[in-house]
């Protein structure tokens, strides 16, 4: 299947994950916001090994720092993070079920949580409440309609 | 097409990509450690600002098109019902205001018997809180104001309740707001009813701050309003800041440390006042420490602080 052509999905799925990461959410679930840039940017690391490695992962990440107002550089080394796990793992990863893949995906922002708890606790910010541990799962769950949203994008012929 | 392609990573898991990955780990960890040593990134920051604005404004979009959609969608009744309580609230208002006037005016004589320097009026600027979330570990707000409204850096930001926070950052439709309860915030005040200057941590909780370093010997009790002091000159005297919630004794024994209650409404979706004609004059962190010197000999101050409370504290009421 030839998807040449259909990079522009890239930047403009990126666009869209840091909108949804702006976007306001009511007091009590806020915590439970997915990391929706990782999972795009998992999604591409996955699918588009060619143009989406730890590069891409950095400058996104650099990108949610600016725009959410973050420590600098925080998101990117999050990402640089699970962009790495990503490639040492994606032969298996690409030929997991898709359930499995979803599981494996929250293994990883689980992980992502735990890397962004450390920073927090080596610069003496202050941690994220409980909540924020349960946002993994919810991302986890929202993979299985990402990837297939995504893929039908990425499927479709062009004109 | 896209600049951020990564050219070589078709065999991932060899030594080449274990290298990338540190490269790319001491990259974001310099960044890191120099953004939070502060200083050297701010420009680089504000410059990034300006373009990522547009984003903020689009992802405010969707919560100002929901407050517009509700704001058509009330109906006769409920105006009527909202305008006749806000009728007698502005009643209550104005026979309040009319009672401080005349405290103002005795105030303001006293002053000048004592020959102090007069205050001016309250001069302030509405603006619009932008209804998006930022990172939640940091108490930030972004205003749909910016440089082209005249919002400058180091405005102090207040709401009916008291004082806000200040504007640390400007672009030319956006500002940002770092909240009293940021981890990075301290402010200098003062305890209404005794004089006892203090200084207000942010703690990074948007319900709580802390007063650190009181001497037990002092007047300090909970309930206390406490209000800005005015020292360091960031922050315009006689605001209040919260109320007293509790106090326990620190780790040395030798001092209390007093949780405080905001009392401005620090969540989202409403408007804000800026201050104007408060121009900072020193920059806030040094003023701050200053000030923090000798918390307990607040006496000489007393004649200062408490005198400009009551007007904005009990209109807040």
């Amino acid at each position: 299947m030839n998807r040449r052509g259909r990079l522009w999905l890239l930047p403009v799925t990126v666009l869209v994950a840091l909108l949804l990461a702006l976007l306001p959410l009511p007091a009590p679930v806020q915590g439970l916001r997915p990391y929706w840039l990782a999972l795009v940017v998992a999604y591409w690391v996955i699918e588009e090994p060619g143009h989406a490695g730890l590069g891409f992962a950095f400058v996104t990440g650099v990108v949610a720092d600016l725009v959410t107002g973050s420590l600098l550089g925080e998101h990117a080394l999050r990402l640089v993070v699970m962009a790495f796990i990503l490639q040492r793992f994606r032969a298996q990863l690409r030929f997991f079920p898709l359930g499995q893949q979803a599981l494996a995906i929250g293994g990883l922002l689980l992980n992502d949580r735990v890397v962004a708890a450390a920073i927090h606790l080596l610069l003496g910010l202050p941690q994220l409440p409980w909540l924020h541990w349960l946002a993994p799962v919810v991302g986890a769950m929202l993979w299985v309609p990402l990837f297939l949203v995504l893929e039908a994008f990425r499927a479709r012929r062009p004109r | 097409m896209p600049s951020f392609a990564n050219p070589a990573a078709p065999r991932p898991g060899d030594v080449a990509g274990t290298l990338r990955l540190l490269a790319y780990l001491a990259l974001s960890v310099a960044l890191i450690v120099f953004d939070h040593r502060g200083g050297w990134l701010t420009r680089a920051r504000e410059t990034a600002a300006v373009a990522v604005q547009p984003l903020w404004q689009l992802a405010g979009l969707p919560a100002r098109l929901g407050q517009a959609m509700r704001e058509d969608a009330v109906t006769r009744s409920m105006l009527s019902e909202d305008n006749r309580r806000l009728r007698n609230e502005l009643l209550v208002m104005a026979a309040r205001q009319a009672q401080l006037q005349v405290e103002a005016d005795e105030n303001a004589r006293l002053r000048g018997l004592l020959g102090a320097a007069a205050r001016g009026g309250l001069d302030v600027q509405l603006a619009p809180i932008l209804d998006i979330d930022l990172d939640p570990s940091r108490q930030r707000l972004l205003l749909n104001a910016g440089s082209r409204d005249g919002v400058r850096q180091g405005q102090t930001v207040i709401d009916a309740g008291g004082v806000l926070g200040q504007v640390i950052a400007v672009t030319p439709d956006t500002a940002t707001v770092l909240l009293l309860t940021d981890l990075d915030h301290a402010v200098p005040v003062s305890i209404s009813r005794t004089g006892v200057r203090l200084l207000a941590y942010g703690i990074g909780r948007a319900d709580r701050l802390e007063l650190r370093n009181i001497p037990v010997s002092s007047d300090v009790q909970v309930g206390d309003v406490v209000v800005t002091s005015g020292l360091g000159g960031r922050f315009p005297p006689g605001f209040p800041v919260g109320r007293i919630v509790d106090l326990r004794p620190d780790d040395s024994q030798a001092f209390l440390i007093g949780g405080l209650a905001p009392a401005a409404q620090l969540d989202r979706g409403r408007d804000v006042l800026l201050l104007r004609g408060t121009a900072p004059r020193a920059r806030a962190p040094e003023a701050a420490e200053d000030a923090s010197g000798e918390p307990g000999e607040g006496t000489a101050d007393e004649a200062d602080a408490p005198g400009a409370e009551p007007p904005d504290g009990e209109m807040a009421r």
